[in-house]
């Protein structure tokens, strides 16, 4: 579906007009990310993260693809083979800092298209297919960006692997089994190692097919934007391209420039020192973190530290780990204002800058902290907090609030109130 | 439904936590945790600049070829450098003939195995070999040097500190810590994660090294050279790093500056 208003692709010369009978590739195009797909004039710099996370995809599996020509899935010779690739690989060194760093910039760019997500409610209906499958998309990047991270295998790729798929451990009576399968041994080692290098090849393509149906489903209804409000008329939409793709242009540079720094000038900060350090399974590192991506769950994993009742604490942080993020699914029914941009819900926007992204400060910073106190209990306030806002504040918030006056249309918004305003950007509109 | 079992599940996971919060408040109260010798006395590594340091660094080769010179003659007789092969050397200013006559002379050889004969025996190294695995029959385990830099934090700086950082176990952390005296055949040195370590000072004492470029070869001066020298076993391409960052820094910069101003331009009238 589309606006009626849409622009139609027209075959431009015989040979487009024959792929356009025989397999319409560029009309699908055209419509998808063309001149043919209207989109809310009034979108922010908010809107740029879906097409960077597209982006990093995109980096992510053609490094990967190359990497993966160079690199040894096995235990006895993976770490080497990862040196190999830094020092003797031509430009090997820049390939596996652009794909670990790309790992890193994925999660920025997907973490500020959840939370834009978050503000503007973007998952409320219509939009909660789109909504469902970005979750799923994010559930599949954290199980291959966990994969991803053992194949260097290091200290930390090993002493990760065996912490989280440890956590399949927690499940009563069937964990062990389950673990040992899993891992095809009993601690991680040569089969694990090859299964994880498998999954992470497969995983990216995967991820693009869902990536597909989230797009397929975002445009049903249409882009959200800004202030909630939905397209009413042809003034409030502009043609994705050449509009957006401008826009996108611009925000993909300011992207590049900042990964590129990173990437040249500091491609180790975000790492571990631990990792260049060969696995061994008989020394323990001292802190086991895993990547700075995954702190905040990784800490309200560690926040169940007794056992409440007859729940074993470690299954406890289990269930609620993965509740912390199975939660956003639900997040279309537990939010049930009607109004969807924060910027006319004056309770809600309180709660999102003092209370959701404070949190998510605090258990990222307690999950890449050393697990003691006073990191543990910190941490378990913010957890507290974390499932209190999505489960309790949200509904309870959505029912007592008082959203502000919503302007008429996008185009009212974007132009002022001022008829004779808007019929001057558009005198077709007359 | 949702909105029912919302809250719920909410609620139940916040009591879970309080449970947690409580008990482990309780403990912390009742039984805080004692304080550590490791935890007391540890120190970061000091503030050392190498030439190698920010976005615009370089190696300094004639350092490099100093702190080569200490691997050689101190480090290597227990510490390994596998990832490093003699060709490498070349890109700290030594000349094919050098490089060559560098693995020549390498003390440890190569081993070889005649399949025909069964016979072991050694040959000399080549610049195509990497360096020889170092057998090492004492206390402990020499780990490999490539990449010791970039397997600690602030690892140039790390090394240095290390190498300079033997001393006296203060009494004062005796005196606090009866039980934390550093065991026998094992060496005090607060730059060390647990403080003791079985590496005892390598670099003994001023002049150990006779530089061939005439530096002197204080303590000091041959700890940061190794270190610099282990800063470039690990990253062996951080000028070519840097180089082309800068330039394609240069390149994205005046891309976004004319995505902008495509940007500018195509929305003129749409604000």
């Amino acid at each position: 579906m589309s606006f009626p208003w849409a622009n139609e692709y027209k075959p431009g010369n015989g040979l487009t007009q024959w792929l356009d009978e025989k397999l319409p590739l560029p009309r699908f195009v055209y419509n998808a990310v063309g001149a043919g797909y209207p989109v809310p004039r009034n979108l922010n710099y908010m809107w740029n993260f879906g097409v960077l996370a597209g982006f990093c995809l995109v980096l992510q599996i053609v490094t990967g693809v190359v990497l993966a020509m160079h690199y040894a899935a096995n235990a006895g010779v993976a770490f080497d083979s990862v040196e190999h690739i830094m020092r003797d690989v031509n430009w090997g060194w820049m390939m596996r800092y652009a794909h670990a760093n790309g790992a890193s910039a994925f999660f920025v760019v997907v973490y500020l298209h959840i939370f834009r997500g978050f503000f503007y409610s973007s998952y409320k209906a219509p939009r909660e297919m789109i909504w469902l499958l970005g979750v799923t998309i994010f559930l599949l990047m954290m199980a291959t960006a966990f994969m991803g991270y053992v194949l260097p295998w290091g200290q930390m790729s090993f002493w990760g692997a065996k912490v989280i798929t440890g956590l399949f451990g927690a499940i009563p009576l069937v964990g062990e089994p389950i673990q040992i399968w899993l891992l095809g041994g009993f601690a991680p080692d040569n089969a694990a190692l090859n299964r994880f290098f498998s999954l992470h090849f497969l995983l990216p393509f995967v991820i693009a097919g869902v990536i597909i149906l989230h797009i397929w489903a975002l445009h049903i209804p249409g882009s959200s934007n800004p202030t909630g409000v939905e397209v009413k008329t042809e003034s409030d939409t502009v043609p994705f391209h050449p509009y957006y793709t401008a826009k996108d242009g611009f925000g993909l540079g300011i992207f590049l420039l900042i990964y590129c720094a990173i990437l040249f000038f500091a491609p180790n900060a975000l790492g571990h020192p631990d990792n260049y350090i060969p696995a061994n399974p008989l020394s323990t590192p001292a802190h086991i973190v895993p990547e700075w991506y995954f702190y905040p769950f990784y800490a309200i994993l560690r926040a169940f530290t007794y056992d409440f009742f007859f729940i074993p604490a470690k299954l406890m942080g289990v269930l609620a780990m993965f509740g912390s993020i199975l939660v956003w699914f639900f997040l279309p029914w537990l939010d049930t204002s009607p109004v969807r941009s924060g910027h006319y819900r004056p309770l809600f926007r309180k709660f999102f800058w003092f209370g959701l992204i404070p949190t998510m400060a605090v258990l990222f910073y307690c999950g890449g902290a050393p697990a003691a106190e006073p990191y543990v209990m910190i941490s378990q306030v913010a957890s507290i907090y974390y499932f209190a806002h999505f489960l309790i504040i949200l509904p309870l918030v959505s029912s007592i609030e008082k959203p502000e006056p919503l302007p008429f249309s996008i185009t009212e918004g974007v132009l002022g109130k001022d008829e004779s305003a808007v019929l001057n950007a558009h005198p077709a509109a007359a | 439904m949702v909105r029912l079992f919302g809250p719920l599940v909410g609620l139940f996971f916040a009591i879970a936590l309080l449970w947690s919060f409580g008990n482990g408040a309780y403990t912390a109260i009742k039984e805080p945790a004692a304080e550590t010798a490791e935890h007391a006395f540890h120190l970061l590594p000091k503030d050392i600049k190498f030439a190698s340091d920010g976005a615009f660094g370089k190696f300094d080769k004639a350092q490099l070829q100093r702190g080569f010179q200490v691997y050689k003659e101190v480090c290597s007789t227990c510490h390994s450098l596998k990832h490093v092969a003699f060709r490498d050397l070349a890109a700290l200013g030594y000349s094919e003939a050098e490089v060559k006559a560098i693995a020549k002379q390498w003390g440890t050889k190569q081993p070889t195995f005649d399949v025909k004969t069964g016979e072991r025996a050694e040959r000399d190294n080549i610049p195509q070999d990497y360096f020889p695995t170092v057998y090492y029959a004492g206390q402990g385990v020499p780990p490999d040097l490539s990449l010791i830099t970039k397997a600690r934090h602030d690892g140039g700086a790390y090394v240095a500190s290390l190498l300079t950082g033997y001393q006296e176990q203060p009494a004062e952390l005796l005196k606090k810590f009866p039980d934390a005296k550093t065991p026998d055949g094992l060496y005090y040195n607060p730059y060390f994660a647990n403080l003791n370590l079985s590496m005892p000072a390598p670099i003994a004492g001023d002049g150990q090294v006779t530089y061939s470029d005439g530096t002197t070869a204080t303590v000091q001066q041959m700890s940061t050279d190794v270190a610099a020298f282990l800063i470039w076993t690990a990253e062996p391409k951080l000028d070519k790093r840097k180089q082309t960052g800068w330039a394609v820094l240069g390149f994205l910069l005046v891309a976004t500056v004319l995505a902008y101003l495509a940007k500018k331009n195509v929305w003129a009238n749409k604000h």
